[in-house]
């Protein structure tokens, strides 16, 4: 790992000043991917604004439907939050899958929608509950936020804040793990809310998580596992590696979709 | 006695490792410490131009920056084979120079070109980026089928067509005129793929010269210290055999892959006289992936026929074997000697021919992993049978028990002489705990359910303790495969076990004191067992091929013969009785019949004052042996593993796993089932998880635990293990070995069970998610 | 370059490390506590998993100065006495065989155990395999591991 130099933020807004003085800066959340791109040499800030302590950036509240979590909550407190899961268990389910128990110590919701891994589990959540992405300046959408693998509409130096959704009637999220490393390398979340049906895919796409228009349509007829029977989900724009071509990720894509609605109910 | 042969005693080793105070290479420091780090070639296969290390130089805290015309230039010679194997023709094979530090080409992505030595290993790692090598790309043959082909690059001058060895064995024209006879001929193509060991401790060296003494320490994690001195001083020409002291200390685990002694060690060795400094060296993951020798990787074709009642009566198998891009210290001998010797299998095969293809390609070198051939012979003879059952629409059990050797000693014409074993018993108490005869009750609830439900089995034989010396000699080894033990018993009467043996994982500090234990009645705690060091322990070959139990314990018994022939006489002289009626019972000396007896100490105390000893009897107890063994052993087994297949998404599931185990006596059962688990583990690892994969560039594509799977809690189940022993009746002891036979008899049993439950036979390891979900679609074409 | 201070095993510690510096260097390289391990560079294997506050974290996934302030137990520490219960059983079960990755894998037991008591769930094999996905273990093949952490969860 390169040098850099470390400091700890005390708010957002402290954090975005140390961002801002910092030459080649970059925003620290639980680490559990910027630690590990730092380690392989793939990423040098030279400065780490650590956020991960800014008590406003953390908590997960529920009011009425409305559910706001904090970008700094780990993924073992949205796991374990007995309000959100009463009200949404599927993102709770979602949290308590990532990674593996120590990864969910440290790792973050904020974390992981900024990074936009394509295999990472909570950009299909955010897109599926048609979330609303809070950031130090303004609030954007799921449905722009997310622009392609490790891409979003975050301007360099924007931190997230909180996330806050409507939580759905129904919603749920199955997971297909890669052999190898678990992360997604098919997960299909659903979502039957107030403004619809809404079916976003991670890990399958060539170019990040997507929204499948054919299966909402499907399921908007009929919210229920047969209804999807008759989708036919197209290889192209698939991954294709070594744990498996697009034809395989197609595939999955309609099994996990399937899961996913009979376990949402 | 509790503590004894065949006791289940706790691990007297374990307290420091459960407290964190285990003593790994890395754990050490030693004063005056320098750190290196390798510049390791990007590309698979290049000429290298030049290196301009002035940059690097330049660094704060670099002390060195070392190239292979310095190493060659020092006079460090080149890593070897010490197995020379002949070809058909009766060439020699063709063993292509490797120099720990290219000097003109890279051949494999990984290649040490050049070592930087640091004041920190953060300073050598950045120094290591700015050495600038100019490369001239060459074309790559990154598999066998490619180093084989038409104008194929050519890796190594000295192997037309990266040819290392054509090697054979057997009877060709008899082998072909059965198969011609052949009522029914069962034909496969069979891949063993390729795998990467991954022991958790990453590989790691630490370097100390005396430069007043002209003396050298290296501290490594070796499976083997006493091999790797003799060849670091007899054929790279570090130091000196009696200037070099090897010290393997904990070792997180070998596999096969700390056998060898790779250009790391000979670097720092070296660098620590150029720098006068003490130098380590620790691997990361990645570096393990890219440096640590894989296991496998063959290709085969293979032809079994059978009579009309089902009876074999010829094998023929033509393998391919990838060596990559250097000969690894055994690699030779795992495709032959370790391989086609097991063609056999537990069958009565009166013909067999096998002629093995061993080639050079542009990738890691590939020497023993856990089984090392075995597993590839199990793997090929276990899913022939399987096959060839359901092709002819046998019973698979049937068509075993009825090919099964039945008597013993059994001379099979690939070299191996079977001595024991009761390959029925076996099968049969596999079957019972697997209860066989219910699984279509099982099957018919999966289907129930959606899902496919397959039960498959493998009657695996494997080959421990490679022996006697002079035979491997004979077939081209370049040591011999003895082992070596002293027996020290103190004054106040405790005893040291000074073995050539080397435990990293094994047990071998409880299970060699139990030996000690049940032989003269001792408490196992005043037994303490000393390996791992070429100052303390004489001469001895190390730990691999599951040989520790049948020739390292072997050669402690012959030890303790000595020891006790001694404390006999000595017994008999102190309590004036005739020797023959000296017993030594609960670490008590006593004459029978009397009521005269010695404690332990006292005999000890005797022997060091020697005030009153036999006339002509040297003071001292300390006896030491070296065994060479009659014969390989020969542990079997049935495995039968029964699975659960998701159409939907292909992923296997294994719901139950039985192992019946023939392993001869067994001196810790605790020890031995947790042997045979973590052998399955791996095995399972093979059939349904790992596989190192490289593009058509030489780059690997899974060298990371992001995508060589690994087999984790969830992947596995818990084992059912059992035993049905016959004594071995070649050492002392009765013991066959047990180190790798999980990883032998499992990869098979698996596929046969996924390819049971999907009904398609066209199945490759590893049977992942995605390759079993195709298997099924071409499964489900065939049958419309 | 900074100096940073954690309470580790019940002790305050104070060192200047580099900010860089990664909460296993910290552990092994400068407290000189090796019983911490590192077996992987993508934070998989668990080997190197210490409790910071009370939580399993991997240690290698974190800079120490991230842990400026915090309390952390390494495998030197979870012993109150002789052994801890988990230690005690993984020698009861053979639930290690090199010993590499068995830090690791008893200060995850110790983790899980405690967090599935705290919210009164049952750990049963199923749960325990789930828990170690980030616990890699080449020599066991996993059955003695499980009965050991079942062992120490009815003992704990």
């Amino acid at each position: 790992m390169q040098n850099t130099t470390y400091h700890k933020a005390s708010s957002a807004a402290d954090a975005a000043a140390k961002l801002s003085g910092a030459e080649d800066g970059a925003l620290l959340a639980g680490g559990q991917t910027l630690i590990p791109t730092m380690k392989q040499r793939l990423a040098a800030p030279s400065d780490l604004v650590d956020i991960s302590g800014v008590e406003e950036m953390r908590g997960i509240t529920v009011s009425g439907s409305t559910v706001t979590i904090g970008a700094m909550t780990t993924h073992a407190e949205v796991a374990s939050n007995a309000e959100l899961r009463s009200i949404c268990p599927g993102i709770a389910d979602l949290a308590g899958h990532i990674g593996d128990p120590a990864v969910r110590h440290r790792g973050t919701l904020g974390g992981s929608v900024a990074n936009n891994d394509p295999a990472a589990d909570y950009p299909a959540a955010m897109l599926a509950l048609g979330a609303t992405i809070k950031t130090d300046k303004r609030e954007i959408a799921a449905d722009d936020f997310f622009q392609g693998m490790f891409s979003t509409a975050l301007d360099e130096g924007e931190m997230i804040v909180s996330v806050s959704f409507e939580a759905p009637a129904k919603g749920a999220y199955a997971k297909f793990p890669n052999p190898a490393s678990r992360y997604a390398m098919c997960g299909v979340f659903v979502a039957q809310g107030a403004g619809g049906v809404r079916v976003a895919v991670t890990g399958a796409g060539d170019d990040g998580v997507f929204r499948s228009a054919d299966m909402e349509d499907a399921l908007s007829g009929s919210f229920s596992a047969e209804a999807l029977d008759n989708v036919s989900v197209s290889a192209d724009g698939m991954l294709s590696d070594i744990h498996g071509d697009a034809a395989y990720r197609a595939n999955l894509v309609k099994v996990m979709a399937k899961r996913a609605v009979a376990a949402a109910g | 006695m509790s503590e004894g042969i065949g006791a289940a005693v706790k691990r007297k080793e374990d307290k420091r490792f459960i407290t964190g105070s285990g003593r790994y290479t890395d754990d050490i420091k030693l004063e005056n410490q320098a750190y290196a780090a390798f510049v390791r070639s990007p590309h698979a296969h290049a000429n290298v131009k030049s290196i301009d290390k002035s940059a690097a130089e330049a660094m704060d805290g670099v002390l060195a920056v070392l190239d292979g015309k310095q190493l060659t230039g020092d006079g460090i010679g080149n890593i070897i084979c010490g197995w020379a194997i002949t070809s058909k023709d009766g060439s020699p094979m063709n063993m292509g120079a490797w120099s720990a530090l290219a000097t003109d080409k890279v051949r494999y992505v990984g290649d040490a070109v050049v070592a930087v030595i640091a004041e920190t290993q953060a300073q050598a790692a950045e120094a290591a980026e700015a050495v600038m090598v100019e490369y001239e790309e060459l074309a790559v043959a990154a598999n066998i089928e490619a180093a084989v082909a038409d104008g194929a690059p050519q890796i190594h001058d000295n192997a037309p067509g990266n040819v290392i060895y054509d090697w054979d064995i057997g009877e060709l024209a008899d082998t072909d005129s059965a198969l011609a006879g052949a009522a029914h001929v069962t034909e496969m193509d069979i891949t063993n793929n390729r795998l990467s060991p991954n022991a958790m401790e990453p590989r790691a060296a630490i370097t100390k010269y005396d430069a007043a003494e002209d003396h050298y320490t290296l501290y490594t994690t070796s499976q083997n210290p006493h091999v790797a001195r003799l060849v670091l001083s007899a054929f790279y020409q570090v130091a000196p055999e009696h200037k070099l002291r090897v010290i393997a200390p904990d070792v997180g685990g070998g596999f096969g892959s700390k056998i060898y002694i790779y250009p790391e060690e000979i670097v720092c060795l070296w660098a620590a006289m150029k720098t006068k400094r003490s130098i380590k060296w620790t691997a990361d993951r990645t570096e393990a992936f890219l440096t640590d020798a894989h296991g496998r990787d063959h290709v085969t074709n293979a032809k079994m026929g059978f009579d009309a009642d089902g009876n074999i009566v010829g094998f023929k198998v033509a393998t391919k074997a990838n060596f990559g891009a250097y000969m690894s210290l055994f690699s030779s001998a795992v495709p032959t000697y370790l391989y086609a010797t097991l063609l056999s299998g537990t069958y009565n095969i009166p013909n067999i021919y096998c002629e093995v293809l061993a080639v050079y390609s542009n990738t890691v070198p590939v020497d023993a992993y856990r089984g090392a051939g075995r597993p590839e012979a199990s793997y090929l003879v276990e899913r022939m049978m399987e096959t060839a059952a359901r092709e002819m629409g046998k019973d698979p059990a049937e068509l075993r028990r009825q090919n099964f050797i039945k008597e013993f000693p059994h001379q099979t014409p690939v070299i191996m002489n079977y001595d024991s074993g009761d390959f029925e018993g076996n099968l049969n108490q596999a079957m019972e705990a697997a209860d066989w005869n219910g699984f279509e009750a099982r099957k018919a609830e999966s289907a129930a359910r959606g899902k496919l439900r397959g039960i498959g089995m493998a009657c695996y034989i494997e080959a421990c303790g490679i022996a006697p010396s002079a035979a491997v000699g004979s077939l081209g080894a370049g040591v011999g495969l003895w082992e070596s033990a002293e027996v020290r018993v103190n004054p106040v009467g405790t005893i040291e076990i000074l073995t050539g043996s080397h435990s990293h994982g094994q047990g071998h500090e409880t299970t060699f004191a139990q030996v000690v234990a049940d032989r003269f009645g001792v408490p196992l705690d005043s037994v303490q067992i000393v390996h791992g060091d070429t100052d303390k322990v004489q001469f001895g070959m190390g730990t691999y091929g599951s040989r520790s139990g049948p020739v390292g314990m072997s050669a402690i018994v012959k030890a303790l013969d000595k020891v006790e022939a001694k404390v006999k006489k000595i017994g008999a002289h102190l309590l004036e009785e005739p020797e023959e009626n000296i017993v030594i019972e609960e670490g008590t000396v006593k004459a029978t019949g009397t009521n005269k007896a010695l404690g332990w100490h006292e005999i000890g105390l005797a022997a060091y004052t020697a005030h009153n000893l036999p006339p002509d009897m040297e003071p001292g107890l300390k006896e030491g042996a070296f065994y060479d063994p009659l014969n390989f052993t020969f542990p079997m087994g049935c495995f039968i593993c029964e699975v659960e297949v998701d159409p939907d998404t292909g992923k296997t599931e294994i719901l139950k796993f039985v192992a019946s185990d023939d392993f001869g006596v067994i001196i810790n059962p605790m020890i031995v089932e947790g042997q045979v688990h973590g052998g399955i583990a791996q095995g399972v690892g093979q059939a349904l998880l790992e596989e190192v994969v490289y593009d058509e560039n030489g780059q690997q594509l899974s060298a990371s635990y992001m995508d060589y799977t690994m087999p984790r809690a969830d992947d596995v189940p818990s084992y059912d293990v059992l035993h049905h022993n016959t004594k071995c009746t070649t050492n002392p002891l009765g013991i066959k070995g047990c180190g790798e036979a999980g990883a032998i008899g499992s990869p098979p049993a698996v596929i046969n069970a996924i390819t049971n439950a999907i009904g398609n036979n066209d199945l490759s390891m590893p049977a992942t998610p995605s390759k079993v979900w195709a298997a099924l679609g071409a499964a489900k074409i065939a049958a419309e | 370059m900074a100096t940073v201070s954690m309470t580790v095993n019940g002790k305050v510690v104070a060192e200047v490390v580099e900010d860089r510096t990664l909460l296993v260097d910290y552990i092994r390289e400068h407290l000189r506590l090796t019983g911490t391990h590192v077996g992987c560079d993508t934070s998989q294997c668990g080997a190197c998993v210490v409790h910071v506050n009370g939580k399993a974290v991997k240690s290698c996934t974190m800079l120490a100065a991230a842990a400026d302030g915090a309390e952390v137990t390494t495998i030197e520490g979870v012993a109150n006495g002789d052994l801890h219960p988990m230690q005690k059983a993984f020698n009861d079960n053979h639930g290690l065989q090199c010993g590499f990755c068995t830090p690791g894998m008893i200060m995850s037991g110790i983790d899980m155990v405690n967090r599935y008591k705290a919210e009164g769930k049952t750990l049963d094999e199923a749960a325990i395999r789930a828990e170690l996905e980030g616990n890699i273990c080449r020599c066991t093949g996993y059955h003695n591991i499980v009965k050991s952490i079942s062992q120490a969860a009815g003992e704990m």
